[in-house]
């Protein structure tokens, strides 16, 4: 602007007009931030108030008396469906699932990030896109199939139960949502990994192949020492997904004590014997939310380059 | 040195035919692929198997359970005869229109809010480090969570309403959510708000890679900010545009949440988009086929949207 900026007698028109251009965008930047963090912050001040407060009240104001009881009740009485034992269990059922799916989709990633880029073969960008597809598809055209796969592995995983005593983690709903999630959570964590060594100097992994580095070594010296970014943007965007799924949660874990935080929330909120307790119903949400929010408040930053990454391709 | 690395690294099993290459060499050689293999079959199987799968069920007249006698195609059939019933709607006649307004809507919306914030943001703003994850954080947050906040916001009993009647201005009426030609639209303004931060943060990074000095010369040659925008910018965030339809297009047909979570369905089924009508033809009203047939369809929409666009990106990349 400085280049253009006119002789002195129009500086100050030209600077008030300036001022006011300024307040404008900040006033529609704050707007526009009100806008986003209202559900957030109708969620928590309802949280922490009476229901007295709710019925009476504003739904924007500050609880005049904060209150933890919601949250106590949410934890550990709220009623899901007929069951009420709280969403502690759900929690746990959540965490059960997202650690190992986390865990084993991000390494294969790697693996598969690592043999496509620096272990070429022909038709390597055949099988890249053909895993990169995956991650497109609605889950929708693949919902059925898995149902009639798992329902069949848990009718083998009661045989093997009958005849050995143990079941292997067959009909297990926490080891099938973990299986669900890593085998379609692939396509992402292997086009992270795959862009990332991209990147990466092959000569690095050459000059350890003329030293007599094998396969796996040269993996964990030198590609996973250098993959810190990539794996916390890897797990990070796994994690959210994985915690935030409902689709897959709902078809294949959708009733009973083996559901994950989403499915029972819906269910808690959806509930409608008695009373609607709203405030309790905005702490379980926060409950349900809160790890997410931690990761994204903590590394804000590495969630969104996994988004970005998962979204401009190639 | 270089050719004896050359042939030290070029490894692949094509060269491994020489003599005197032992077992155990040969299988590092076959080690990669070893190591793809699993994940590799497991998208076959998993992904590309049970998508034909699902094609041949819709083939079937499976209701409560697979059938695997092919019978036809009833169940396009069906859904064909139901794209038309409009009067009264059929459950997929409200869904296929449902996803026509939410798509246009939520992907028009999400760009030009996307692309609003990010020139905003773009003015060195002070603060621009809290302002961009309050606008993206919805994005980190699963709708059923959120969901909870919205629906209640919406409620006209509770939410907008009740606290502008408090407030004094007693006409206000505000009841989307409760009416069924009108609860789509409360779908997308959730949509919109979830996903728009996102769009800011692609169109800012967009804005972030242009050349300073180009913009620098439109300005010495006296164009406004306006048409520096207009004219030159924009057009220059074509990939961006491209990318960002593309998420939201597929991001738009793969909505469940959204739907269950805001309005468990709205009024009737009246909020039903494809991905709803799927799940519960299959799931709740026993008609498997009529399900599946769907499903098959809501894929072939993405595959239309995104394999050129993939195509393309990776012929560009392996050039």
């Amino acid at each position: 602007m400085s280049a253009v900026s006119s002789p002195a007698p129009q500086a100050s028109s030209g600077a008030r007009a300036r001022t006011i251009n300024r307040i404008v965008i900040y006033g529609l930047l704050a707007l526009f931030a009100i806008f986003y963090l209202m559900p957030l912050f109708v969620m928590l001040v309802t949280s922490f108030k009476t229901m007295d407060e709710i019925q009476n009240g504003n739904m924007l104001s500050l609880p005049h008396a904060p209150t933890f009881a919601p949250w106590i009740k949410a934890w550990s009485e709220v009623c899901s469906g007929l069951t009420c034992v709280g969403m502690k269990g759900y929690f746990w059922n959540s965490i059960k699932m997202v650690v190992p799916a986390v865990l084993i989709s991000t390494l294969l990633g790697a693996l598969n990030g690592y043999v496509l880029t620096k272990w070429r073969f022909r038709g390597h960008i055949l099988v890249f896109a053909m895993m990169l597809f995956a991650c497109f598809i609605p889950f929708q055209s693949v919902l059925l199939p898995m149902a009639t796969i798992l329902g069949s592995l848990g009718r083998f995983g009661v045989t093997l139960q009958n005849a050995t005593g143990f079941n292997f983690g067959l009909g297990n709903s926490t080891v099938n949502l973990v299986f669900v999630h890593v085998v379609y959570g692939l396509g992402f964590t292997t086009l992270f990994f795959r862009n990332y060594y991209e990147a990466f100097p092959t000569e690095l992994v050459k000059a350890a192949q003329v030293d007599g580095a094998s396969f796996f070594q040269i993996f964990r010296r030198i590609m996973l020492p250098n993959s810190l970014p990539i794996i916390v943007v890897t797990v990070i965007y796994q994690f959210t997904n994985i915690w935030n799924d409902f689709l897959f949660a709902s078809a294949y874990a959708g009733s009973g004590d083996v559901m994950p935080m989403t499915v029972a929330l819906n269910n808690v909120v959806n509930t409608s014997t008695g009373v609607v307790e709203y405030n309790v119903n905005m702490a379980a949400a926060m409950i349900a939310a809160l790890p997410t929010l931690i990761v994204y408040v903590v590394a804000g930053r590495y969630f969104v380059r996994g988004l970005m990454a998962g979204a401009v391709k190639g | 040195m270089s050719t004896v690395a050359e042939t030290q690294i070029k490894l692949t099993p094509e060269h491994d035919a020489r003599p005197g290459a032992s077992v155990r060499s040969r299988l590092q050689d076959l080690l990669p692929k070893i190591v793809l293999a699993p994940s590799f079959a497991a998208t076959i199987i998993f992904v590309y198997g049970f998508i034909l799968w699902t094609i041949y069920l819709s083939f079937t007249n499976s209701k409560t359970f697979p059938s695997y006698a092919i019978t036809g195609g009833r169940a396009y059939q069906r859904l064909w005869r139901w794209t038309f019933e409009s009067d009264p709607p059929s459950s997929w006649y409200t869904s296929i229109t449902n996803m026509g307004i939410f798509g246009f809507l939520y992907i028009a919306i999400c760009l030009a809010l996307g692309l609003f914030l990010a020139i905003l943001l773009d003015q060195k703003i002070r603060g621009e480090g809290v302002l961009r994850p309050i606008y993206l954080y919805p994005m980190a947050l699963s709708f059923i969570v959120t969901g909870v906040a919205w629906k209640w916001f919406l409620d006209p009993g509770l939410g907008l309403e009740q606290t502008l009647h408090q407030w004094g201005w007693t006409s206000f009426h505000f009841d989307w959510i409760k009416n069924k030609d009108f609860v789509i639209y409360t779908v997308v303004i959730a949509g919109v708000w979830q996903a728009s931060g996102f769009v800011m943060a692609m169109f800012l990074a967009g804005l972030r890679g242009i050349d300073g000095e180009i913009m620098k010369a439109a300005q010495i040659d006296g164009a406004s900010t306006f048409q520096l925008y207009r004219r030159i910018v924009i057009p220059l965030l074509r990939p961006v545009f491209l990318s960002a339809f593309i998420v939201l297009a597929h991001l738009a047909i793969k909505s469940y949440d959204l739907v269950v979570a805001l309005t468990s369905g709205g009024p009737g089924g009246s909020a039903w988009l494809p991905s709803n009508f799927m799940y519960e033809f299959t799931f709740k009203r026993n008609e498997m086929a009529v399900g599946s047939a769907s499903a098959v369809i809501m894929l072939m929409t993405i595959t239309a949207i995104i394999v050129p666009y993939l195509y393309s990106e990776l012929r560009e990349k392996s050039r």
